[in-house]
């Protein structure tokens, strides 16, 4: 018997030699698995928090009160917030990272493959506390996302389960950076030098190092408020000697840097996709890189421009104005790199190109209203309008959550061994394009003329393009449906994929068979 | 039927845009100066404006050639040139000398908007969840000023009035072509004292004083609204200035002190009870410090 076990264990193949059903993935230590958690976990949230944004944009439809009584709409922009940041997009670029980068640079895996785990599977019951605040009594989290206290201070358990929450993902995404930095400057097939690397991974290991910068930050932050509110320190609190300007700044040393993490990776999938579209190698690789650093550099000294109102001398108000302009020159460097990639290419447009040239275009215009928004004196007058909102959602919607379809189209063949449906995914591209622009292009009106962010309820000046943004919010989230629907059909079958996918893809995760073996590059590659 | 439908669904499409056009109240830019300052921030916003479109129309009018010209649908090869440092450096120095030249009017307008000093006078504005008191420390006149729309409306028992949601029962009274200098504070949490048409935004802090300014150029109303997220009121909690010319001014405020001298020792004018949803707001959750003296 035990001659016969050890005599299969030597036969088979060692990879198929792994747990089945659901404690495949609890136990799971591989890459592509761990991935594949992480990207449909991103999903979810990404749903849930869209369920969120539902019920802002119906409550805000027409004046007056409706839906939501304030304090219940409150608690929905703070935790659609938290939970489109920790849940959807940050899961979704850890879930690309797990399953790319070992591709990309010809590792068998990821260097922590335990860590690996442990650090996806905190993130569930980060995600249970979120949503079960909203249960508790007081009701969730309702300060906004920014927690600033004495505001916080004021708010129920709820507040406890969101930093207890925030500490968790905190710690995962800590360990998955930790694993990502480890993974690409130790596993990188020979000859694959750092100035070889695919941009992608350029931009996770520089997102990885702010990852580990900031995490701690914001966890310091809110164990401060967390021992304000219940062992008696005065941290945030004038009456006992502390301040409630610190957090602040505190929290948006924090918060800028993670606007960053939360592109720097979109940028990375963008400069893959639209070579391989264009048929033409990336414009500009190394000033990609330059600029991708010189990016993630400044986003350490910019935070003060989320602070313009709150009394900094004008010393203060000029340093943070000039450093926030100058993050527009690495930036438009790597968009008129995009443009020049594209220039006199043989350009084809399937789903993943479209998204990412949609990308390029709603992010630029994002970038614009954020210039416009770095200028001090422009800012007070808009500053917490729905002008801030349109700016955000522009980076983020159209920015990051957009160059997440793209790579799941572009790479989705790679991970299924199937073509997704192209005519769905063309019209899930031009829905999702034409909505969210509906919903979010008035909201640069709004903001100019005055509507406040997080406001249940607004003047009648507001109204009719309050009308516009909710009709366009609610084809945003219905079109999403189309996307769901594409990669269940695409992971359930489908025309079979080739090993290049795509015409013009380069790049190891190509040389690959399509769907990537369970194992893959054992035996690492040569890279000339 | 089914076509009936479709056309029953069109014409009340139709109906309904053209009854919002008819509404009209499609604000799509900044509100009208009411001070120098916002002038030149108005003057400000629109350079930046049409700098962003001239980038936006060379940038994406490349862009857009290239998606018609270079596909391969129409049969383009492509080409494999991938660096070119004259370019490079050409499009990293461009942008900042247009930055640059933003950067010097704004600092102008930075530079102006943070100099406080010399006052004709200074007024403190105190946020509480959910009201604004204000006192005119040199005249000792102090009141609170809460939002006057009924909760009938918010609920759309009744119908919704002109100035619904940026309407208090007592305004912050201002005279015209004075500098006036707001200091403002909290009493429990951050809160905001925006009033666009005046170019000041500035929080209040609960512990500290932060001080901003403005010079109304013409008598009338402005009205303004809470920056920082404070609380379910956080939306009815109105700033409505009202400036008057200089002889009007003194003579609201002869009236004020008229008012406040009998009553001295009894209770300040409007104080208790928000007409707004919130019950008594001190009976929620507890407040982080002491509170503030509520009158």
């Amino acid at each position: 018997m035990a001659t016969s076990h050890a005599h299969d264990h030597g036969h088979d193949d060692h990879h198929d030699h792994h747990p089945t059903g659901l404690m495949r993935w609890v136990k799971t230590t591989n890459h592509k698995d761990i991935g594949t958690l992480y990207l449909w976990f991103a999903l979810m949230m990404f749903f849930a928090g869209g369920f969120l944004a539902m019920g802002i944009r119906a409550e805000l439809m027409k004046p007056g009160i409706q839906l939501l009584n304030p304090e219940l709409f409150n608690s929905f922009t703070t935790i659609h917030a938290l939970v489109m940041i920790f849940g959807a997009i940050m899961p979704a670029f850890v879930g690309f990272a797990n399953w790319q980068v070992p591709l990309m640079i010809g590792a068998p895996d990821m260097a922590f493959a335990r860590m690996n785990n442990w650090s996806f599977w905190l993130m569930p019951p980060a995600a249970i506390l979120l949503f079960s605040s909203f249960f508790v009594p007081g009701g969730a989290a309702a300060s906004g996302w920014t927690l600033y206290p004495p505001l916080v201070i004021q708010g129920g358990m709820s507040v406890d389960m969101t930093i207890l929450a925030i500490h968790i993902m905190g710690a995962s995404s800590i360990m998955g950076s930790i694993n990502i930095v480890t993974t690409i400057l130790n596993m990188r097939a020979p000859g694959m030098t750092l100035m070889k690397m695919p941009l992608f991974v350029w931009t996770w290991l520089i997102t990885a190092y702010l990852l580990i910068a900031v995490m701690p930050v914001l966890a310091g932050a809110v164990t401060m408020l967390l021992t304000d509110r219940h062992f008696g320190t005065h941290f945030f609190n004038a009456a006992g000697g502390g301040d409630p300007t610190m957090f602040m700044h505190i929290f948006w040393f924090f918060g800028h840097p993670e606007v960053y993490i939360m592109i720097l990776p979109a940028f990375g999938i963008v400069s893959q996709i639209i070579p391989t579209f264009a048929r033409k190698p990336l414009f500009g690789y190394a000033s990609m890189v330059y600029a991708t650093a010189s990016i993630a550099i400044l986003s350490f000294i910019v935070w003060g421009h989320h602070m313009f109102t709150v009394g900094m001398p004008a010393a203060g108000n000029l340093f943070f104005m000039y450093a926030t302009m100058l993050i527009a020159i690495p930036t438009g460097v790597k968009v008129f790199n995009w443009i020049s990639t594209m220039w006199k290419g043989s350009m084809t447009f399937e789903t993943p190109m479209l998204f990412a040239v949609g990308f390029v275009f709603l992010f630029t215009i994002g970038g614009f209203s954020g210039l416009v928004l770095a200028i001090t004196p422009v800012d007070i007058v808009i500053h917490n309008t729905y002008y801030v909102v349109a700016h955000f959602h522009y980076v983020l919607f159209s920015g990051a959550a957009m160059a997440i379809m793209a790579g799941v189209y572009y790479w989705i063949p790679k991970w299924t061994g199937h073509m997704y449906d192209e005519s769905l995914g063309k019209a899930h591209f031009w829905l999702t394009s034409i909505f969210f622009n509906v919903c979010f292009f008035p909201q640069h009106f709004l903001g100019l003329a005055g509507m406040q962010r997080r406001y249940a309820d607004y003047a009648l000046q507001f109204a009719d393009w309050n009308w516009w943004s909710s009709i366009g919010a609610f084809g945003l989230g219905l079109s999403q449906l189309i996307f769901l629907w594409v990669v269940l059909k695409c992971v359930k079958g489908g025309q079979k994929a080739t090993d290049r996918v795509w015409e013009g893809a380069e790049g190891l995760e190509w040389t690959l068979p399509s769907p990537a073996p369970y194992h893959t590059f054992e035996t690492p590659p040569l890279v000339k | 039927m089914g076509l009936h439908n479709i056309k029953l669904t069109l014409s009340g499409i139709g109906l309904a845009l053209t009854s919002m056009v008819a509404n009209a109240a499609y604000d799509y830019n900044l509100p009208a100066p009411g001070t120098q300052l916002t002038h030149d921030i108005y003057g400000l916003h629109v350079l930046i404006m049409w700098v962003c479109v001239a980038i936006f129309i060379v940038v994406f009018g490349a862009m857009f050639y290239s998606i018609l010209k270079h596909r391969k649908s129409v049969g383009h090869k492509a080409e494999h040139f991938h660096e070119n440092t004259t370019i490079e450096i050409l499009w990293t120095i461009i942008p900042f000398l247009i930055l640059a030249g933003m950067a010097y009017p704004a600092t102008k307008s930075v530079l102006n908007m943070k100099d406080t000093t010399s006052p004709d006078m200074t007024i403190k504005a105190t946020a509480y969840q959910w009201r604004w008191e204000y006192d005119y420390m040199a005249d000792g006149v102090k009141f609170i000023s809460v939002l006057s729309t009924p909760y009938e409306q918010v609920t759309g028992d009744a119908p919704k009035g002109e100035h619904y949601l940026q309407e208090v029962n007592n305004p912050l009274v201002v005279p015209v072509g004075k500098k006036i200098r707001m200091v403002i504070t909290s009493g429990d949490v951050i809160h905001g004292f925006y009033v666009p048409q005046l170019g000041v935004n500035q929080y209040g802090i609960p512990g500290f004083i932060k001080d901003a300014w403005f010079k109304v150029d013409a008598p009338g109303t402005y009205r303004g609204y809470c920056s920082q997220i404070c609380g379910k009121e956080h939306s009815f909690m109105p700033i409505v200035v009202e400036a008057k010319s200089e002889a009007d001014y003194a003579a609201w405020m002869t009236a004020q002190k008229a008012a406040l001298a009998p009553a001295a020792s009894a209770a300040a004018p409007a104080a208790e009870a928000p007409a707004t949803p919130a019950a008594a707001p001190a009976a929620e959750a507890p407040a982080a410090e002491a509170p503030a003296e509520h009158k």
